[in-house]
């Protein structure tokens, strides 16, 4: 049961065409900042397939340029 | 509150992902993050703005029960970024104390008894109609606070303003910022700071004049830190009278004979003008010249008045005004060498730099209050540096709401909340909002803070009603005030949270609900309005001030003035409130707004903060292309000529020393508070006199030794402490006001600024002898 949080950042432009994607995966809870092009993503998956199945689609996203992770975790 | 194991882990996720957006990203807000979700361990954590400094940091307080029981930074608010001080973590222990007053107490024959709250407020409103019927309306007064909250200053002026019709409303915040706002006011036009915080991360140099950040605004101080840290070019110069841990921490100390101030700006703009670095592009099209009297006096005697009077010059009155202020002329005044006069003056001239001027009381607690502002805004306005990101001119308020309930509500006998009592068209205002007759609104300003207690010995003020506020410690030549007070038929109303030298000469004492007991508002340095809810409920028969106030008006005949019930009003005087400031350039955020955010600030228009004021890059009242000094009628920022004045009192053979007093970090100004906070309390016992260690070894003063410090109005003893925290230069000495044992205004003389009236707490003459 990953829980993973990062920072969001979106192609140039693109912070709310990122906010609506990432609000369409499963798994992904999304806070944007007020005042920056960034956004924070906690990712919150019931298993480690469902996890690489997210990052596949986290990559696939036109709207994201990079995740820098800021927290991780998985149960043993 | 139950918080499961995944829940937990979910939130460290969530801080970890907001602390580091915040590192990389200085101000960013995630403010749809709601709080309310950060429960851990059954704890609640709401927000609040601190009780203390004006700094405005936004507090998270967990609640457990009917509890606080923790405090943490607020990463949300991006004042401090999830930071706090050491009051700030300990804030909330000083609702616990356990000598809180939580009943009102009313004098009967000379002993404090304890009454129903009810019973108390139909004395006070019947000691007012009687006072009123007996002495005229001009013998009742209001005397608050920079920590009233926003809705406790609207109410108070709006009885004594608008329905009794004295103005007869001051605040203790005329101690610690009048002279920034008459700064503000005789330079811009218009009142309180064009920058916001988020200079600090853009500026090259910090000069800070007379201001001890590194104790007094100690989260702003470490972004300076931050800000020199990340961009090593940065650079700190304190400029003041003594060593503090600001100057250890500064990458230039640099200190000056008290007052002399004036004569160093003055030199840093003759070397401006010298050097060739005047923004002249700037100056032609937003800038005027102008000078005012001189020898304008100190206000020590009763009934001191005094008017300025513009005379318009242009640019060559100005250089002809600075030809005395050479670096060389003013190293004899000032005792700066003049190779640092030009050092500062270069770092201002260089085009290159954004510079951030901060001061506090070193700067607005000083005879010549309002001119020393004016001064250091002709730097800024010489070299084009204001009203841009890292170009600030910035006075930082003590008090947690000296700006949003005394400058913006205007708690001062001369304002209004909008303008002021002698403008025919702020005062139609205001009883248009008021629904108030207009003629109730006394067109003429009554007494300044000084002048109130001078009245109130006087017999001409007979009723005092004081709340928030500390004044029989506070009060410069204290003795004579504290005797004022106590005199016959003198009838004082104090609202208290604990037992103080100030309720102790109370006829009348009400159990006011403290802070985050009550839902309510502060406004901090930087323009930013913070709202607070009832995080906790009020103890005893506690009730705010707030509702003290209204309970009174209505018993005095003011129902229809203060309708409003004890579930909304909070909400429905915000909503009255920001009637008067509904213009791009001061419109506040709505009461909704407000409640979501850790801060906004204003103006506030079209959704739309303004961090930049005057500049239309990010103003939007600004009407003309880049900057529009709209305050002033020619939409031009002011020059002024000030010269050089000596203080009220200097050393002389009899009293040789200079006394400067003043705060330390621990204590929150007379410490009412924060000694009831034992860990606080612990780390700062009792106050002392710092000595320079030459004085002290010269006269046999070791330190922890017993020192009698005298000036001509009073003595006292208290410890001496050498190459302590601070070290005041030769021929001076130090003391904290914080410790109600140690009265050290009752040494300390009530001369004050003719223009703003603020007094000078940093300059009179003493003499030490061992005790």
């Amino acid at each position: 049961m990953p829980v993973f949080s990062y920072l969001a950042y979106p192609e140039q432009g693109a912070k709310e065409q990122l906010l609506k994607d990432l609000s369409e995966l499963r798994y992904c809870e999304i806070t944007p900042a007020q005042n920056e092009e960034l956004l924070i993503l906690l990712t919150d998956t019931p298993d480690e397939d469902s996890e690489k199945q997210l990052q596949k689609k986290l990559k696939a996203l036109d709207s994201l340029q990079s995740l820098g992770m800021a927290f991780g975790h998985m149960d043993d | 509150m139950k918080l499961d194991r995944r829940s937990f882990i979910k939130l460290m996720a969530m801080n970890s992902a907001a602390t580091a957006a915040a590192t990389l990203f200085p101000g960013v807000s995630f403010g749809a993050w709601s709080t309310t979700e950060m429960a851990s361990g059954g704890i609640l954590w709401k927000k609040t703005p601190c009780r203390f400094c004006g700094t405005g940091c936004s507090l998270l307080v967990g609640v457990s029960g009917d509890r606080a029981v923790a405090v943490k930074g607020d990463p949300n608010c991006t004042v401090n970024k999830g930071l706090c001080c050491v009051k700030g973590y300990h804030s909330i222990q000083i609702l616990y104390g356990k000598d809180r007053i939580q009943k009102a107490l009313v004098r009967k024959n000379g002993k404090m008894v304890e009454v129903p709250v009810a019973e108390a407020l139909d004395l006070v409103a019947r000691k007012m109609q009687e006072t009123i019927q007996v002495h005229g309306k001009d013998a009742v007064a209001m005397y608050g606070s920079g920590q009233w909250s926003i809705t406790d200053g609207y109410v108070a002026s709006k009885l004594f303003k608008g329905c009794i019709g004295t103005n007869n409303v001051e605040a203790n915040a005329r101690l610690c910022m009048a002279s920034a706002v008459t700064g503000c006011i005789t330079t811009f036009g218009l009142d309180e700071p064009m920058g916001c915080y988020e200079d600090i991360e853009k500026a090259d140099v910090f000069v800070t004049w007379g201001n001890n950040m590194a104790e007094m605004h100690p989260v702003l101080f470490s972004r300076m830190l931050a800000t020199r840290k990340n961009r090593t070019h940065v650079k700190i110069i304190d400029f003041a009278t003594r060593t503090t841990r600001s100057s250890l921490a500064a990458d230039r100390s640099i200190l000056f004979r008290p007052q002399t101030d004036l004569a160093v700006a003055n030199a840093i703009c003759y070397e401006i003008i010298r050097n060739g670095w005047v923004n002249w592009d700037f100056v032609n099209k937003h800038v005027s010249f102008h000078k005012g009297k001189t020898n304008i006096g100190y206000g020590t005697e009763d009934h001191f008045k005094f008017k300025d009077k513009a005379e318009t010059v242009d640019f060559n009155a100005l250089k002809l005004f600075l030809k005395d202020y050479t670096p060389e002329n003013v190293e004899k005044i000032s005792g700066v060498p003049a190779k640092d006069i030009k050092y500062l003056a270069a770092l201002y001239g260089d085009p290159d730099k954004k510079v951030t001027s901060f001061w506090t009381m070193g700067m607005n607690q000083h005879t010549r209050g309002t001119w020393i502002n004016n001064l250091v805004y002709n730097i800024h306005l010489l070299t084009g540096k204001i009203s841009s990101p890292g170009n600030s001119p910035f006075s930082l308020t003590g008090q947690p709401s000296a700006c949003g309930t005394v400058r913006e509500v205007g708690t001062l006998t001369h304002k209004l909340p909008h303008g002021v009592v002698m403008n025919p068209d702020h005062r139609k205002m205001a009883a248009r909002i008021w629904d108030v007759p207009v003629e109730n609104i006394d067109p003429k300003p009554t007494y300044h803070t000084v002048e109130m207690f001078r009245a109130l010995d006087r017999g001409d003020i007979r009723f005092m009603w004081i709340q928030v506020t500390n004044p029989m410690v506070t009060m410069p030549n204290l003795r004579r005030y504290r005797d004022g007070a106590e005199k016959e038929g003198r009838f004082v109303v104090v609202s208290e949270i604990y037992p103080t030298p100030t309720s102790d000469i109370a006829d009348v004492i009400l159990p006011s609900a403290l802070w985050i007991e009550r839902e309510g508002f502060f406004g901090n340095s930087e323009r930013r309005t913070q709202h607070n809810e009832q995080i906790v409920p009020m103890p005893g028969e506690t009730v705010s001030n707030t509702w003290q106030i209204m309970e009174v008006a209505r018993k005095m005949g003011f129902e229809k003035q203060f309708p409003w019930s004890e579930e909304t009003y909070i909400e429905d005087i915000w909503n009255e409130y920001i009637q008067f400031h509904d213009s791009p350039k001061h419109r506040m955020a709505p009461f909704k707004v407000l409640k979501e955010r850790s801060g906004v600030q204003w103006p506030y228009v079209n959704g739309m903060e303004t961090k930049w004021r005057y500049n239309a890059k990010y103003d939007p009242a600004c009407k003309q292309k880049d900057f529009d000094f709209y305050g002033k009628k020619d939409h031009r920022a002011w020059i002024w000529l000030r010269p050089y004045e000596p203080p009220a009192e200097s050393p002389d053979s009899e009293y040789p020393f200079w006394l400067n007093t003043g705060r330390v970090l621990e204590h929150w100004h007379t410490g009412s508070m924060t000694r009831r906070v034992p860990i606080l309390h612990k780390a700062m016992p009792e106050s002392y006199v710092e000595i320079n260690p030459d004085d002290a070894a010269r006269m046999g003063i070791t330190n922890g030794s017993d020192v009698k410090i005298s000036s001509r109005r009073g003595s006292l003893v208290m410890k001496a402490m050498i190459n302590g925290r601070g070290n005041p230069p030769r021929g001076m000495v130090f003391v904290p006001f914080f410790d109600e044992k140690y009265l050290i205004n009752e040494v300390t003389l009530d001369a004050f600024c003719p223009i703003s009236k603020q007094p000078d707490y940093k300059k009179c003459a003493v003499k030490l002898e061992r005790a």
